[in-house]
């Protein structure tokens, strides 16, 4: 935001203009890219028509193939795929957090003191996150089978760079005071991270876990599609066999199952933090 | 570990008379201790009924370690670029196209579900309609389309729509009402109609947080793009999951690299974009 005053100076005749020259010309490219990327997009995407003109038919089919839904179902697969999708998110998150609080001490710089370090744990934050979950499940699957291990081992990689990021940043928000104290008072390394750092983040700590927790519930459910175990595995089976009465009782159930995992986080948050 | 779990608690307890008066500085916080051992015991439990055993850790190593030597080094022959450069601007697509009518849809939605600008029914339907769309995952509402409109990118791009309005307009409509409502009625008092009031009193409140949630779902359908191939529904995903399914590792590496500059390049885009705005 600037004020130009015309050349003919003169109170009366001053210019108000919200913004810059510079961000005049910023915006407007801005938005000519997006039209340039729209159009762009628009023009090239491969749409098959064949496709189109039977998609009402074919969403009327799919919503008539899954009713009724196929109850039986539940106590024979989905019951156990469940447990074992609620097992891999909570174990996965646990991982993650354990290896991501290694990682935040490393970032943070109030802790170590060395750039060089400081943005190996960076990049490895950076690294973690960009690969999705459900590639790292494709890679896990291929190193050690099929199976939980590769979901469980997939949802902890890809959550330490979120939670390693939140971390690290509540670690350097964390007030110079107490540490300066117990570090005059002659205590030790661990004393210090356990009694200066360590109570001014536990809020921020065990907030950052449920709320990695909530979405690693909704990835763990999609995991068993590239075989990495859990409620997905029961899915991609009901899929592949096209029984789409019982991939509709998956899907009832990962909804019942999100709603229930937020309703778990809200109350966690409210009596923790 | 265990000490970790301890919390200082700022009023010290009194001193006790049997020991002199000496006081502890940090007594243990038994509760805490007490949780995390429970959580220790649950990841051994967990663990156990995941079939997690030492001998399997052992193969998966060898297994990774061959699996690794396979990648290396990553295949950039020119017919497997192609592919590459063909799967990554249908991602492209599918991302830009998503997230602009994402945008454009959720503008409505998120008004109708701010509860100080639409009446009670419209925000409570409008809010549970965003849970809806909100609780299943992209990959999941990308087989339901590719059951519906085909194999492709179209199938990709339905997908990423309905998770970009339930991010979106959930957003909004937070945003939407946290505004001062006392903008809202001096354009009401001129006699202004409802859209008036909309693009005169509210939007310019919450445009630029807007912008910034915007930018941000760019860069998450850039990332999910990836991932709706992995069902049928078209771009670099697709790509990717073929590679795996031959086996051509070392094609799987290129293609992991490009998908992570990819991402990275929107990262700096959106935050680039952000800062515009605000």
């Amino acid at each position: 935001m600037s004020v130009q005053p015309s050349p003919d100076a003169g109170s009366r005749g001053r210019k108000w203009q919200r913004f810059t020259p510079r961000e005049r010309i910023l915006r407007s490219a801005f938005y000519l890219v997006v039209v340039i990327a729209l159009v762009w997009s628009l023009r090239t995407i491969e749409v098959i028509p064949e496709f189109l003109y039977d998609a009402p038919a074919q969403t009327v089919d799919l919503f008539a193939r899954m009713w009724p839904i196929d109850w039986s179902w539940y106590p024979k697969v989905v019951h156990d795929a469940l447990i074992e999708t609620l097992h891999t998110a909570t174990l996965g998150t646990m991982l993650a957090v354990a290896m991501a609080s290694v990682v935040a001490l490393l970032v943070a710089r109030n802790i170590t003191r060395s750039v060089l370090l400081n943005n190996i744990g960076r990049f490895i934050l950076v690294a973690t996150r960009s690969i999705h979950t459900m590639v790292w499940a494709l890679f896990f699957v291929a190193v050690f089978g099929p199976g939980a291990l590769a979901g469980t081992l997939a949802i902890a990689m890809h959550s330490i760079g979120f939670t390693g990021k939140f971390l690290s940043e509540a670690i350097e928000e964390a007030q110079s005071g107490p540490i300066e104290a117990l570090t005059a008072a002659g205590a030790s390394r661990t004393a210090v991270l356990l009694k200066g750092f360590w109570p001014q983040v536990k809020p921020a700590f065990l907030s950052i876990a449920v709320f990695r927790w909530d979405i690693n519930v909704r990835e763990s459910a999609v995991l068993g599609l590239v075989g990495a175990g859990g409620i997905g595995m029961a899915l991609d089976t009901a899929l592949s066999n096209l029984y789409w009465d019982q991939a509709g009782l998956v899907l009832l159930v990962i909804f019942g199952v999100v709603i229930a995992a937020e309703i778990v986080t809200s109350w966690l948050r409210a009596r923790m933090i | 570990m265990a000490g970790v779990a301890v919390s200082a608690p700022p009023p010290y307890p009194p001193p006790r008379e049997g020991e002199g008066g000496r006081r502890r500085a940090f007594p243990p916080n038994w509760r805490a201790r007490l949780a995390f051992a429970a959580l220790a015991l649950y990841a051994l439990y967990a663990a156990q009924a995941l079939d997690f055993t030492w001998s399997r850790f052992v193969q998966g190593f060898d297994q990774g370690g061959r699996f690794l030597a396979r990648m290396f080094p990553p295949n950039t022959a020119s017919d497997k670029l192609q592919l590459l450069v063909d799967g990554m601007m249908e991602s492209l697509q599918i991302a830009v196209l998503a997230t602009a009518v994402g945008i454009a849809l959720s503008l409505p939605l998120g008004v109708a579900a701010a509860r100080n600008l639409a009446p009670a029914p419209l925000a409570w339907s409008a809010r549970a309609l965003i849970v809806l769309f909100r609780s299943f995952h992209p990959v999941i509402v990308a087989i339901l389309f590719v059951k519906a409109v085909g194999f492709g990118a179209l199938a990709g791009v339905l997908a990423l729509i309905v998770a970009s309005l339930g991010f979106l307009s959930k957003l909004l409509a937070e945003a939407l009402e946290e505004i001062s409502m006392r903008q809202l009625e001096a354009v009401r008092a001129t006699g202004a109609p409802f859209l008036s009031v909309l693009v005169l009193g509210v939007l310019p409140q919450v445009l630029p947080r807007h912008i910034g949630f915007c930018a941000y779902q760019l860069d998450s359908n850039l990332r999910n793009s990836a991932l709706v191939g992995l069902v049928g529904g078209g771009g670099i995903g697709a790509t990717l999951f073929t590679a795996f399914q031959r086996f051509d590792y070392d094609f799987v590496l290129t293609i992991v690299l490009a998908i992570i500059a990819v991402v990275m390049l929107g990262e700096m885009l959106s935050v680039w974009t952000r800062r515009l705005f605000q």
